[in-house]
């Protein structure tokens, strides 16, 4: 009975891919080169507390009850730092410089503050911001809002308690967001691996003819397109792997070498680089032209990446953006291996997003091989 | 015009006396790309054991032919059998039985010699047990055992190319297509491939169906030859019957500069040509005038007369024995030459859409 698939034919195109790319070690750089300079800059980046931040303070009052402000706000000074006091001597000069970017936020404590506080008369302090920038405000307005709630807390604590407290219980330790974007960096070396192995390599094979040296072998369509891939997934394997590890080091995962996380990990390294090798090869399975590969290789990236969860959660897009997050198969990735590096879940943690990036696959394959011209 | 004819003895038999068995059979085999009929109609046999040649400029739908004879192109229309097997109908069983040399170098440059037999050997389903010695007896066979685990893209044109032959006879096929085997070579390099091509036939009687644009491989290698321009099959048969089929032994070519003193005109003086003696016929092509002649020294010796008695001053004469180059001409109108410059350089993008 005829085979429907030769195996050894598979084999031998995965050989041949497979020679090349260890042939090819710029192939092997780039792509874990890049992940790891987005992984440092973006996760250093991004991931730390704001310090010193300048904030100018105008006291018109000078009276004792906002002696209490100038001694809390230099506590927080001294401590977490969070910002850095300027005095002013007017609202109006410490606006000029507010516009002019020299300081972020104004405190301005009114004359009649204290008066206001001693008579319960609604006391107010002003909180004046630089709204372009909405990470530093809130950091700022956070750490303001903490001191007016310290001011407004009663001497000694009520024996009854009058309204809910919300006690707040962490399971995980703080994420720093190095962390946070390794899953990002891992699922972005597989599809660079995927793009130039999948992408731009399969185009300039073709566009010098070698592929025609295998066209008239009797190889099936089947099988060159399963090759292709299966060896494609290989190279995502070994770059995503390689990008755990040494991301991994760098970001301080907790034990990182667990063997049971490793083999899961490796499961759905190996899932997410046949769904991208996959994409990959359907995208340019009729495409000629070696600049093509190239000049999409940035709207790709932007398309894929930024929807995923990666940087941001999705539960922060628009609603049309979470749709193409649904369809996204970097976002499954990133999902499971947040699971598995932040959170170390075990099988019920990853194996709805292995289906999807199989079912993925299983799609995306079978469109490749029936696209697939076979004849010139 | 001499109608293409495929005759390979006088009565169709070959020396066994059976007629031969068909390697190859075209029936009207047609490629159109939109407007454009890259190969028109074409029909010919190929008995077992032969060397074929298509010969022609770029352009003329050689390549073309060859891609659909390899399953590589469907065609419009028409049919093929190749090793009995029906191109489009049984595919995969014509690409057991050829292999094929295609015209742009296809050996993978980023893997070795070795390499690259053995991964076609293993697409052809050649049985592990005897692919070491088979790549082994390969390589040899074309002088490069001592390059076995270099990489291809540092081989010269001419190491590629034989590298690519032995490949395509990794299967042990009983049928060898190459497309342009020896362009781009130095002259050096063609000579080796030439003489593997000779003890290939030799040693296997392998068929060999090949094309070129060069007249002197055309000539050498090839027991029959197909002439194709424009699509079309100009004329079939040995190189040999190809020149007979000239009229004329001799061709005599020359060049005068301007008309003659004596104030005749252009086509006078080409119908005093016409009159000299032995002269079977005048044609003038590219500031030359090419006269076919049963005896280029009588002619010439009337030639140099008359030129004189006319006062016009003969530049350049040539007295050759029939080419195929003059084949073409005759067949064609055109030589295969200039057909060759003027042609436009391969265009095969078209071939993707």
């Amino acid at each position: 009975m005829k085979r429907w698939i030769n195996f050894e034919r598979v084999g031998a195109i995965i050989e041949r891919d497979m020679r090349k790319f260890f042939r090819s070690p710029a192939l092997m750089v780039t792509s874990m080169v890049f992940p790891l300079m987005q992984l440092i800059v973006l996760g250093y980046a991004f991931g730390g507390k704001v310090k010193d931040i300048p904030v100018a303070l105008v006291n018109e009052d000078r009276a004792a009850e906002s002696r209490l402000i100038l001694e809390k706000l230099n506590s927080i000074q001294t401590g977490p730092r969070t910002f850095r006091i300027s005095e002013y001597s007017s609202v109006p000069a410490a606006l000029l410089d507010l516009r002019a970017g020299f300081v972020r936020a104004i405190i301005d404590i009114p004359h009649d503050y204290s008066r206001r506080v001693l008579q319960h008369d609604r006391p107010r302090i002003a909180f004046i911001e630089d709204n372009t920038d909405s990470f530093v405000t809130s950091q700022l307005f956070e750490r303001v809002q903490e001191l007016t709630q310290s001011l407004n807390a009663p001497g000694f604590p009520s024996r009854l308690a009058p309204k809910i407290d919300l006690q707040v219980v962490e399971i995980y330790p703080y994420i720093e967001y190095i962390k946070y974007l390794l899953s990002g960096s891992i699922a972005m070396s597989i599809f660079i691996v995927a793009m130039i192995g999948g992408g731009i390599v399969f185009i300039d094979d073709k566009a010098r003819g070698l592929h025609e040296g295998y066209l008239v072998t009797p190889i099936r369509k089947s099988e060159l397109v399963l090759g292709l891939n299966f060896a494609g997934t290989i190279k995502g394997v070994m770059a995503g792997m390689t990008i755990t590890i040494i991301g991994g080091l760098i970001a301080g995962i907790p034990r990182l070498w667990d063997p049971v996380r490793l083999v899961y990990l490796l499961v759905v390294i190996a899932a997410a680089s046949l769904a991208m090798i996959s994409f990959m090869f359907l995208v340019m399975v009729r495409v000629n032209d070696p600049l093509v590969p190239r000049a999409i290789f940035g709207v790709l990236n932007t398309l894929l990446f930024f929807p995923s969860g990666a940087i941001y959660p999705p539960e922060g897009f628009p609603i049309w953006l979470r749709w193409v997050s649904v369809i996204d198969p970097f976002t499954y990735v990133v999902h499971a291996l947040k699971n598995l590096l932040l959170k170390n879940t075990g099988y019920e943690g990853i194996y709805f997003d292995v289906l999807v990036l199989l079912g993925f696959s299983v799609v995306l394959l079978s469109a490749g091989i029936a696209l697939f011209k076979r004849q010139i | 015009m001499r109608r293409a004819n495929e005759t390979n003895h006088e009565d169709g038999r070959n020396s066994s006396g059976f007629p031969p068995m068909k390697a190859i059979e075209v029936r009207r085999l047609t490629k159109r790309f939109g407007d454009f009929t890259a190969v028109d109609e074409v029909s010919f046999t190929v008995p077992e054991g032969e060397i074929f040649g298509l010969l022609g400029p770029n352009g003329a739908g050689k390549t073309t032919l060859i891609r659909m004879l390899t399953t590589l192109t469907p065609p419009t229309s028409g049919t093929a059998l190749v090793g009995g097997f029906d191109i489009q109908r049984e595919a995969d069983g014509v690409r057991h039985a050829i292999g094929v040399i295609p015209q742009a170098l296809t050996s993978d440059p980023d893997l070795t010699a070795w390499e690259n037999l053995s991964i076609h050997a293993k697409l052809y389903g050649v049985p592990a047990a005897g692919r070491k010695q088979l790549t082994t007896d390969l390589l040899s066979a074309v002088d490069l055992l001592e390059f076995r685990d270099r990489l291809v893209r540092n081989f010269s044109g001419g190491m590629r190319r034989r590298l690519e032959i032995a490949r395509g006879l990794v299967h042990s096929p009983r049928i060898l297509f190459l497309d342009e085997p020896t362009t781009g070579l130095d002259p050096v390099s063609r000579t080796n491939v030439w003489e593997m091509i000779e003890r290939l036939k030799k040693r296997s009687g392998l068929t060999i169906l090949l094309t070129t644009h060069y007249m002197d491989e055309a000539d050498k290698l090839c027991e029959r030859i197909a002439i194709v321009d424009h699509g079309k099959l100009a004329a079939l048969d040995s190189p040999a019957s190809l020149k007979d089929s000239v009229p004329g032994a001799d061709v005599v070519e020359a060049e005068f500069a301007g008309l003659p003193a004596s104030g005749c005109t252009a086509p006078e003086w080409l119908e005093q040509l016409r009159r000299l003696p032995q002269v079977i016929d005048v044609l003038e092509q590219g500031g030359a005038v090419h006269i076919t002649s049963h005896s280029g020294p009588d002619t010439v010796a009337g030639l140099m007369d008359r030129a004189r008695a006319q006062g016009i001053t003969v530049k350049r004469v040539t007295v050759q024995g029939t080419t195929l180059d003059d084949v073409f001409l005759h067949y064609t109108g055109r030589q295969l030459r200039d057909a060759v410059q003027s042609s436009t350089p391969l265009d095969i993008t078209h071939l993707y859409k």
